[in-house]
């Protein structure tokens, strides 16, 4: 066990110091810092003089090191476009792509496992059907596809929903959140849902297959023998072992949400870390761009180890040793 | 005619004919694509000629309706462009972009799955380390991160240019994974049996008995995943032209288009997003639909 847990721990390690070292080309040899943070009219001194005081003179891993522990301290530098420290941008956008992502990952998990089961039980079912064929529409459509047909039909047809922004926003210490007002509720609905249709057509297949897996298994067709009524077998045996690569999947799928929220924020203009990133990619502000893959790589890393420990912990089959490539079971 | 009497008695034809859905879905992929091929000579006008192009004719609705022109059957954008030639010019540049992603994954990814099942050691740990780890990222972040650089590195008047070279590279260089791990996997089963050995041992060259005699036993489940990465590369080209980060609006596909017509959605012009919106999903279901069946229809398991 503890040698697993120290195992993934370097292993995690390892990848975000190479996420640190794109992070870090990237900051150093696209374009010249120098010129991105001082207008035309600095002097050649003047250059000089910053290039020595932010080290840019020293030896590349010398310089590597210290943009690590800068990382490690949140101190990702200043907006080449805004001229504002990179960290503080983060956490202003940060409580609103956060609250749309995990509202997402709430609205697919209690729509899609409920979907996957009832798709489950009624295989030839009429409504079961529709369902696999929607969900089957539901991963070609792209995500701003989606996005852009609820806008016409919610925002511009019946004039519903509010088609952009966050609205009104409550400041609870340095986090704002839109949960509490009416206006913030309603403009989350829509980008929620399109962020959340994807996952949860994933959801509802997985739950599905897995269900009719363990519907074939001895000890259901034991429980019926025994008499116990359909909704025990299937809520009570079924369903609960159907749960654990459920959960799995959709920690894992977690970080992919946020990544998501990228398109989900250009689509409803949602002022989240999304909106930022394409904007820094737009305008080539590195520093941004540099932060945000730093970012979104430790949310992977932390969610993928912290799934593994859990898939440690809950599965004993795996403490049997099956060699280095522990990986995402 | 000997090749022909074959195709038609193989298994993959009859279980195309036994598969309704799969005919339609092949007819649809083949229409899109021979109308994009042709493009020049299927569209009804040439968006990008600017003398036929006519401000008067800006945002015509489709011809359904009370004020629709029999000369634009989907209407106009707000330029004067039709909306049916833009969607079949912009439907051929998606594809062209999606097509050569593929085939630049394709090479990259079998080349270095090829080379680390079949070298094996430290070249195989380091290239599945780098899989792993790209494996962690979705590709469309790795996409938008890989045009970023290219617009830092590339300069500005020269971007818009390469946009379309940058656009392959960054979806190309974002799918090669899924080619190398499959690869890998079946090359190592490969490498041990008795004909694998025996050019061994007569001598050739490794690299040839790469190339000429394992690769070809490793290419059937290569093509499945390129189908599949085909409507997944024109999935991500048109989110990141959609993005405002893939493909000028002087050369539009179908995601620019949409991009554009978003904007024209709140004044009541919903034909200019709605038609290329419904030719993208439809292209992308039709393209996943023939995917699932060639997976199926290759796996012997399954029958």
């Amino acid at each position: 066990m503890f040698a697993f847990i120290i195992r993934r721990l370097l292993q995690s390690v390892l990848v975000m110091l190479t996420v640190a070292l794109i992070a870090f080309a990237l900051f150093r040899f696209v374009g010249d810092p120098i010129n991105n943070l001082v207008g035309q009219d600095t002097t050649l001194q003047d250059r000089q003089q910053l290039r020595e005081t932010l080290g840019l003179n020293d030896s590349v891993v010398v310089q590597y090191w210290r943009y690590v522990v800068n990382t490690a301290r949140g101190d990702f530098g200043f907006s080449y476009i805004h001229r504002r420290p990179v960290k503080t941008m983060l956490l202003e956008k940060m409580p609103a792509t956060l609250e749309l992502s995990i509202i997402s990952v709430i609205l697919a998990l209690f729509i899609g496992v409920p979907m996957g089961v009832y798709t489950a039980l009624r295989r030839d079912g009429f409504l079961a059907k529709i369902f696999m064929s929607v969900s089957l529409i539901g991963i070609s459509l792209p995500t701003f596809l989606i996005g852009i047909l609820l806008i016409l039909l919610f925002g511009v047809i019946l004039r519903w929903l509010p088609t952009f922004g966050r609205g009104e926003v409550v400041a609870l210490g340095s986090w704002t959140t839109g949960l509490l007002t009416v206006s913030g509720l309603k403009a989350l609905i829509m980008p929620s849902i399109t962020l959340a249709l994807f996952q949860m057509t994933l959801i509802m297949r997985l739950v599905r297959s897995e269900m009719l897996e363990v519907l074939r298994t001895d000890y259901i067709k034991f429980a019926r023998a025994r008499g116990l009524s359909n909704r025990a077998v299937n809520f009570g045996h079924a369903l609960k072992n159907t749960l654990v690569p459920v959960i799995t999947i959709t920690g894992l799928q977690l970080g992919s949400v946020i990544a998501f929220a990228i398109i989900t924020e250009q689509v409803f203009q949602w002022p989240g870390m999304g909106r930022m990133f394409i904007e820094a990619v737009a305008d080539v502000d590195i520093p941004v761009m540099a932060a945000y893959l730093c970012l979104i790589a430790l949310f992977f890393v932390v969610i993928n180890l912290i799934v593994d420990l859990l898939y440690y912990a809950v599965d004993p089959r795996l403490r049997v040793d099956r060699g280095a490539g522990g990986g995402h079971g | 005619m000997d090749l022909l009497a074959r195709a038609r008695d193989s298994d993959i034809w009859y279980s195309f004919k036994r598969s309704p859905v799969t005919i339609v879905a092949a007819a649809v992929t083949a229409v899109i694509m021979l109308s994009a091929l042709f493009a020049p000579w299927v569209a009804p006008h040439n968006p990008f000629d600017l003398a036929s192009i006519d401000l008067m004719d800006a945002s015509i609705p489709p011809v359904w309706m009370a004020e629709g022109d029999a000369r634009f059957l989907l209407g106009t954008d707000d330029q004067g462009r039709g909306i049916l030639s833009t969607i079949i010019h912009g439907s051929r540049i998606s594809l062209g972009v999606g097509f050569a992603a593929v085939v630049f994954s394709l090479f990259f990814g079998v080349g270095l799955g090829l080379v680390s099942g079949y070298v094996g050691g430290r070249t195989d740990a380091v290239i599945m380390r780098v899989a792993d780890i790209q494996l962690s990222f979705p590709a469309i972040l790795l996409a938008l991160l890989v045009d970023g650089v290219a617009r830092g590195v590339l300069p500005r008047d020269t971007h818009d240019e390469l946009a379309i070279y940058v656009l392959i590279f960054s979806i190309g260089i974002s799918g090669w994974v899924q080619y190398a791990r499959t690869v890998r996997g079946s090359t190592m089963v490969e490498k041990n049996k008795e004909y694998v050995q025996a050019a061994r041992v007569i001598g050739r060259p490794t690299i040839i008995i790469m190339l000429r005699h394992v690769l070809p036993n490793v290419m059937g489940p290569v093509l499945v995943i390129a189908t599949i990465h085909l409507a997944l590369a024109i999935i991500t080209e048109a989110t990141l032209s959609f993005l405002g980060v893939g493909l000028p609006p002087t050369e539009p596909s179908l995601g620019t288009l949409i991009n554009v017509g978003q904007d024209f959605l709140f004044s009541g012009e919903w034909w200019i997003a709605l038609f290329p919106g419904a030719v993208l999903a439809i292209l992308v279901l039709a393209v996943n639909l023939l995917g699932d069946w060639l997976r199926d229809a290759l796996n012997p398991k399954l029958r």
